[in-house]
């Protein structure tokens, strides 16, 4: 049985998309899970460096698409974690250098021998999305609590409801001390104006930012709080139901607490 | 001091007004009425109004506005004069009666206001743009108790 095809998305850029990708697809591989991460991003790719793999990259996405290698060859092996592998984009190349159907043929052929096939994609609502989403089965989106990334979530999300495909969200870098005293969107806003399910919040942390420096996924640094939130959303994404951590209760203490961090 | 009791009393600060702003814009990009879907609405609302009065169709503007929970629709269309006389032989939807004074042309602006709000899409399944955008009011209380 082939794995799931799951792409992730946002519609903005810098919002989160490759580091959700990679540390959700380390968590999942640390949970004992097959995983490749493809990066869909050609042109400007990233997913290699966040991971610290970015030295060991032979072959890309678009060099299996026009056969000049095989599919095997092209994915790097995560020596951290034994079931994980990434399939680097093409890094001077044209988003259309290839198209949806070679790009969903590699997907399929990757999900042959994989729990999870966890496709980045590229920001934007053009090929490089389009070949993204094409070859996915399911979709996450990943907002942060602004409007323009929800506004932008929105209307992939539109875009990927057309095709039938299930979604979920990501908050990501939610301030909760900022959404306690009224000046950041919660959670709850953010579900209720984008109407689709939530797989996951994230808060910001500064640690997102040392471990991508040194090209570490956040599920190896086991006493942080992010190795935790990953490994919630993974059980999720499993199907299992995992309570949501409350960042954000609007009590009156939480109020109080948060006029006072912001007064 | 104002500022530190309405962040304690309920009120809250700019998220309530980011929300309010999304709503919005999310619900004229769900429209998704693309320029040619506009001109034959603007077409159509013409024909219709012009079977009983003359209008300016070259002065007409239709434009997309936001109020308070819905999005409005205003077209401005001039009225060139009360009572079109029968151009097209269709008597049925014919003005009472010809203009009094059909030289003097009265050049009335009026406004129609088309409202696409919420309710209008009613709880359909969780497909896209079907969605609710706002919690539909309840519905208003008619029956008005025994006087």
């Amino acid at each position: 049985m082939s794995g799931r095809r799951i792409v992730v998305t946002s519609g903005k850029g810098g919002v989160g998309k490759t580091t959700t990708t990679a540390n959700l697809g380390a968590t999942l591989a640390k949970r004992g899970r097959r995983v490749v991460l493809i990066d869909a991003d050609i042109g400007l790719r990233n997913l290699d460096l966040v991971l610290g793999l970015e030295k060991r990259i032979v072959f890309d996405l678009v060099e299996v698409a026009e056969g000049r290698c095989q599919l095997r060859q092209a994915l790097i092996k995560d020596k951290r974690f034994e079931s994980l592998a990434i399939l680097p984009a093409a890094q001077t190349r044209e988003k259309d250098a290839i198209t949806p159907e070679q790009f969903a043929a590699i997907v399929e052929e990757a999900s042959a021998h994989a729990d999870y096939v966890l496709i980045d994609s590229p920001a934007g609502i053009e090929a490089g999305f389009r070949n993204a989403v094409a070859g996915a089965a399911e979709a996450i989106v990943v907002t942060t609590p602004e409007v323009s990334s929800i506004r932008d979530a929105d209307r992939v999300v539109g875009k990927i409801a057309a095709g039938g495909k299930p979604i979920r969200l990501i908050v990501n870098r939610l301030r909760p001390e900022m959404v306690s005293s009224g000046e950041m969107l919660s959670v709850e806003d953010v579900c209720d104006v984008l109407a689709i399910e939530l797989l996951g919040i994230v808060p910001e942390d500064e640690d997102v930012i040392d471990t991508t420096n040194r090209g570490e996924p956040i599920a190896l640094r086991e006493a942080g709080r992010l190795s935790a939130i990953y490994d919630k959303i993974a059980r999720r994404l499993e199907g299992e139901l995992v309570p949501f951590t409350t960042f954000d209760r609007q009590g009156l203490f939480n109020r109080l607490m948060g006029a006072l961090k912001a007064g | 001091m104002i500022e530190f009791l309405r962040r304690i009393f309920g009120q809250r600060g700019s998220s309530a007004t980011a929300k309010e702003r999304l709503r919005l814009v999310l619900m004229t990009d769900h429209l998704e009425l693309s320029p040619d879907m506009i001109e034959t609405m603007k077409r159509d609302l013409v024909d219709v109004i012009s079977r009983h009065v003359e209008v300016d169709r070259e002065r007409i503007d239709v434009t997309f506005e936001r109020q308070e929970s819905t999005l409005a629709m205003l077209a401005n269309i001039p009225i060139l004069s009360v009572g079109r006389p029968s151009a097209n032989g269709n008597g049925k939807h014919e003005g009472r009666a010809p203009s009094p004074d059909g030289s003097a042309r009265t050049s009335k602006p009026k406004r129609v206001a088309a409202q696409t709000g919420p309710g209008a899409e009613g709880q359909a399944p969780p497909k896209r743009k079907r969605r609710r955008r706002k919690k539909s009011p309840p519905a208003p209380a008619t029956a008005p108790a025994a006087g």
